[in-house]
């Protein structure tokens, strides 16, 4: 494998993060290892941005009248909480940081389809996050990171067209990335990889890139209109004017509630890749897996009605939206059954990464069964608008999505840095991030439950020992958050050297070096035995 | 390079075909069918569309995948535009609640 | 260029990733057709605003209809399928390898989209006139028939210069893309061998002929001209 200067030992092998210098050098790379750092960079600080507003936001509900802003404070802190979290962080999370570094990795290629493509991507991330932030350090927005109509295109007197700007821009760079994941993993495969000997991550990856694909599109059109009714007030949303406000919150959630599975479904890709390595074992049924992954992509397109439950939307079609809706929870629950039995008589290891993964599952599920709460026309109407729906889509968001986020950039530091994290640390903060997760969200179910709105700055005093723990929770997540930043960083230059292969993981981003050179392979492998080989070669090492 | 290539003849032939096609839809405009007027006048235009794709953009000659993404897209458009619309069709199917003005359905007042 | 260290073994205009310039070009075509499918769900949420606004206000869309030049959308219609046909004769001059028909197509192609463009401009020069521009200047001369309110003419005319509108920028970037490839077949870059790059922008030309094929039925055709 090693390239390494036989007379020379201790010359360094040159890899990808050696290979030049120079911020010219990373900034014009069209290596998709250095653009998912690149990613991983901006997406952490994006992170952190919408973080902090959380952070305000919890403090200031420490108190029934509000503790530290003003209302309109408020709402322009869940605005920019909101639009920074979802359109920043979490959609590009996982596709654009590990999806990039490991797809083209996974399949045995030495890079996307379109690497320039990839490149630009980034830069029109980096815009329309700048566009974003321009917009909420002169002013900010608060209408929600929904701009609903008319409120957002008539009414609001804050920065609603620049926000609006900075979404649809970014747009175009999840529509980039999907473009290329769909190109690559149809034409780039290494011999002998068909589709069923395929990764699930591929697959999750896939599902998720046809959902950029059809969906962003139509979110970038109807913010577009938006953005021009707030220009001209030519009624297109405006019923003064003959226009349907109903129709924006059709068109932006057809895009939106697909988002919704944008973010889950990496997170589903990323927990069968630790779930299998770290109890050692196949997945259980494979083909289910990998197709239910395709199904909630399909089906995730048909069930938008049900944001829309409780506005002016027909009845008859919310009865639709409602039956659809609950079909989601087949494919999800097949997944969480496949996990499940995945680990029975498996001989697992509680590594960081296996921590976050048993978390997600754990925290995913108690998000999809609320969501099916929410999915039933009745139930919705006496939840809609309350902290139950906060509540819920932070367990599949944050519960499930940044979770496996976690696990993922743990389970692959070693090949993304060659360096090793510490594990205690490790362990720590995810058992802290879990503790402080629960703390958070659980009593806001239960908040919703008695009927607490959301998106209020103050609430009435019989809430406040419920919403005290929440804010307490929401420290300890702050703190279990911040706690990776240090190690993570610390172990780039402190870490113990990696191995190519530490966790003993199978797949062919584990048979290069760790870094892995710019070409990613010496020779582009063959692939002649299924994924998630376990059980084979494991009296060998254990 | 393995791609197709199509005798000019098909392009003029097609090319001919899409004038004719668009000087038939002009003409039919004009001419009194009640609702059929919209239903010709797309028809000929799917029609049009199908003889840029299948020659122009060769189509015809080409794998199962790009029919497959092409399908992929008209189908996703046809469910935008289907299940917005089971809500914009049956909103009036429900009695408005006492006390509501039927105006909010279509307001006329110009701003 | 990567593909330096390798040029013994690589044609020229292979990128260093791919294995060969068969999987070069297949990737390049679906790219392409995978893009041509974001631009349909693109166009597609103004497609179904306007379904549902015409659905619903009907004689107020056939009144605006009627106030289009039909003769303009159709001559228009004309010259777009024209420079579809030169576009298509540009691929096979580059598949056959002919360099100076490559050249006279692509710029015949130019040409003609440039008409497209300027017979648009003479068109929304002509709305502006009469007073049929909305939100900035929006008030038509013509009587309307009763039942047909103003506003609602006016979404009429929102969709009109929405779609054509966006149209239109397609037709400008579709035209930039062509002044490269001018360029590039002026050099001889594409033969039998290599001639992805005009294929696959054919094929985003072709699409925009596309959208306009259902503009102008949309647009000017089905407002009850009888």
């Amino acid at each position: 494998m090693s390239t390494a200067n036989t007379e020379l030992v201790a010359a360094p092998r040159v890899h990808y993060l050696n290979a030049s210098y120079g911020v010219k050098s990373w900034l014009l790379t069209t290596d998709h290892k250095r653009i998912a750092l690149l990613y991983l960079a901006s997406i952490t600080l994006m992170f952190f941005v919408g973080g902090s507003a959380a952070v305000l936001m919890r403090l200031h509900l420490i108190e029934p009248q509000g503790a530290l802003v003003q209302p309109e404070t408020y709402n322009k802190l869940f605005t920019m909480h909101g639009v920074v979290m979802v359109f920043f962080f979490l959609i590009p999370s996982i596709p654009a940081v590990l999806g990039n570094f490991l797809v083209p990795m996974m399949i045995g290629a030495r890079d996307l389809a379109f690497p320039r493509l990839n490149l630009l991507s980034w830069y029109v991330y980096v815009i329309g996050a700048l566009f974003t932030l321009y917009a909420l350090l002169t002013g900010g927005v608060d209408t929600g990171w929904t701009f609903y109509t008319p409120y957002s295109s008539t009414y609001a007197k804050t920065q609603v067209i620049a926000t609006a700007l900075g979404v649809f821009i970014t747009g175009f760079s999840s529509i980039l990335t999907g473009l290329n994941f769909v190109v690559t993993i149809h034409k780039m495969r290494a011999p002998g990889l068909t589709w069923f000997k395929m990764p699930l991550f591929l697959w999750a990856m896939y599902a998720t890139s046809i959902i950029f694909i059809l969906g962003t599109p139509v979110l970038a059109i109807t913010i577009f209109l938006l953005a021009l009714e707030r220009l001209l007030h030519v009624g297109i949303f405006d019923p003064a004017l003959g226009g349907d406000p109903l129709l924006f919150q059709h068109l932006f959630w057809f895009y939106s509630h697909p988002a919704v599975y944008i973010m889950i479904l990496p997170g589903m890709g990323v927990v069968s890749e630790l779930i299998t390595c770290f109890s050692r074992k196949k997945i259980f049924g494979y083909t289910f897996v990998a197709f239910s992954s395709m199904s909630i992509a399909v089906i995730s397109f048909l069930v938008w009605g049900h944001h829309m439950f409780v506005t002016g939307q027909s009845i008859y079609a919310g009865l639709i939206f409602s039956l659809l809706s609950f079909l989601v929870a087949i494919p999800s629950a097949i997944k969480v059954f496949n996990w499940t039995a995945t680990l029975y008589k498996g001989s697992i290891s509680y590594q960081a990464p296996m921590i976050y993964a048993l978390g997600f599952i754990g925290l995913f599920t108690m998000g999809g069964l609320t969501g099916l709460f929410l999915a039933s026309l009745a139930t919705d109407v006496h939840l809609n608008g309350t902290y139950f729906i906060v509540a819920h889509f932070h367990y599949i968001m944050v519960g499930g999505a940044v979770m496996a986020y976690l696990g993922g950039i743990h389970f692959w530091w070693p090949k993304i840095t060659g360096r090793m994290y510490p594990d205690m640390w490790a362990r720590i903060a995810a058992v802290i991030i879990f503790f402080g997760f629960n703390l958070t969200f659980y009593p806001q179910f239960i908040l919703g439950y008695l009927g607490m709105p959301r998106r209020y700055a103050v609430y009435p005093a019989e809430f406040q020992v419920l919403n005290v723990m929440s804010s307490a929770g929401a420290s300890i997540l702050a703190i279990g958050y911040v706690i990776p930043l240090i190690y993570l960083i610390w172990s780039m230059r402190y870490g113990p050297v990696a191995s190519s292969n530490p966790f003993h993981a199978k797949g062919l981003e584990w048979q290069t070096p760790s870094p892995p050179p710019t070409e990613n392979f010496e020779e582009i492998p063959v692939v002649t035995e299924e994924a998630y080989a376990y059980g084979s070669e494991e009296s060998a090492h254990a | 390079m393995s791609g197709h290539i199509v005798a000019v003849r098909v392009y003029i032939g097609v090319f001919l075909s899409l004038l004719v096609l668009t000087g038939v839809t002009t003409w039919v405009a004009f001419i009194d069918l009640g609702p059929l007027n919209a239903v010709v006048a797309l028809a000929i235009a799917t029609v049009k569309m199908l003889l840029v794709i299948l020659f122009f953009m060769h189509v015809r000659y080409s794998g199962g995948l790009t029919r497959i993404v092409i399908l992929t897209g008209f189908l996703w458009l046809a469910l935008l535009i289907a299940l917005t619309m089971t809500d914009a069709f049956t909103r009036q199917w429900s009695p408005l609640p006492e006390g509501w003005g039927a105006s909010t359905a279509t307001p006329q007042s110009p701003r | 260029m990567h593909d330096a260290a390798a040029a013994g073994a690589h044609p020229a205009a292979l990128r260093h990733h791919f294995e060969d310039l068969d999987q070069q070009q297949e990737a390049g075509n679906l790219g392409m057709w995978v893009f041509l499918v974001t631009e349909i769900m693109f166009f597609g949420g103004l497609f179904a605003g306007y379904a549902i606004y015409r659905a619903e206000f009907l004689p107020a869309f056939e009144a605006g209809s009627r106030l289009l030049d039909i003769q303009l959308g159709a001559t228009n219609t004309a010259v777009l399928i024209g420079s579809s046909l030169t576009m298509a004769l540009a691929v096979h001059a580059a598949q056959t390898g002919k360099r100076n028909a490559q050249v006279f197509f692509l710029l015949l192609t130019m040409v003609l989209g440039a008409a497209f463009l300027g017979i648009k401009y003479v068109e929304y020069a002509h709305k502006w006139e009469h007073h049929l521009v909305p939100g900035l200047r929006f008030a038509p001369d013509e009587m309307l028939k009763p039942g047909t309110s103003l506003p609602n003419v006016q979404l009429f005319f929102c969709f009109y210069f929405f779609m054509t509108g966006l149209h239109g920028l397609h037709m400008i970037i579709g035209m930039g893309i062509m002044a490269v490839l001018t360029r590039m077949a002026w050099k001889g870059r594409f033969h039998s061998g290599y001639y992805a790059p005009v294929e696959v922008s054919g094929l985003y030309w072709h699409f925009v002929d596309i959208v306009w094929i259902f503009l102008f039925p949309l647009l000017y055709l089905i407002g009850g001209r009888y």
